[in-house]
């Protein structure tokens, strides 16, 4: 294992965009890893993958809008973003049309890449 | 081994930051170290000054304030979630021109980088509720 994955951190995103706060906390999180230049990690699993609907306006709600969060973690050299495919299907997430990059992953796959991090924070 | 926690539940809801404050004094009475407490979401309410409980329940801030004063353990309650749900101390209350502190004083505001940082120095990072 290399310095970086033995320090790598995986996030989870589990919860909604909008229902509650911590999806929000979660994507301010991925972006402050950003910024530190910290190695992460993202996975959206189970509900979680509603974050990656395309055109969401969470400014209707008088929210900011994750989706275009989201968008922005290229910039900050996140690329290493999975999605959970069997919730994606569930949920009728589908990756071309999410507003940033993402992997399907199979059970397989999901279980691979929660093993091969150090940490994991699920939120 | 050196754990930090990461606590997300809202301590008047169920018992897991309660859970969590327990766990932080056993792995302290088993010798282990705890870099640091983090607290993020609804768990920034861990560090409520005033919240009043009836006899009958024990306040879930007396373990906090004990891990922080008995053990010198580093509570940081995240500023995002802490300025939203009216979480200030002295300094914030000032600078947004509110009525006072409302953390209790064992508690420290601070950025996302004190929970990155934790990751880094820690062995283990557990989290609580989410």
């Amino acid at each position: 294992m290399s310095d970086d994955e033995t320090r790598s951190l995986l996030l989870v995103f589990r919860h909604s965009p909008y229902g509650e706060g911590l999806a929000r906390a979660g994507v301010d999180l991925a972006l402050a890893c950003g910024a530190f230049e910290h190695p992460v990690s993202l996975l959206f699993a189970g509900a979680g993958v509603l974050q990656l609907c395309p055109r969401q306006d969470g400014n209707s709600l008088g929210l900011k809008d994750i989706g275009k969060q989201l968008a922005s973690l290229p910039l900050y050299d996140i690329e290493s973003v999975y999605f959970d495919a069997e919730a994606g299907t569930r949920y009728g997430v589908s990756p071309q049309d999410s507003p940033v990059p993402a992997e399907p992953l199979d059970a397989q796959a999901l279980q691979r890449l929660l093993r091969e991090h150090r940490q994991i924070i699920s939120l | 081994m050196i754990y930090s926690l990461l606590v997300l539940s809202d301590p008047t809801r169920g018992s897991m930051a309660r859970n969590a404050a327990a766990f932080a004094h056993t792995l302290l009475a088993r010798g282990h170290e705890l870099h640091r407490v983090f607290f993020l979401d609804k768990g920034v309410l861990c560090g409520a000054a005033c919240g009043i409980y009836p006899q009958d329940e024990s306040s879930p801030l007396d373990a906090w304030v004990s891990l922080a004063q008995d053990h010198g353990v580093d509570l940081v309650l995240c500023v995002t979630s802490a300025l939203r749900q009216g979480m200030l101390d002295e300094r914030e209350a000032a600078r947004f021109e509110r009525g006072g502190a409302t953390i209790h004083p064992a508690f420290t505001i601070s950025g996302l980088g004190q929970l990155i940082d934790a990751s880094a120095a820690s062995d283990r990072l557990i989290t609580f509720g989410g």
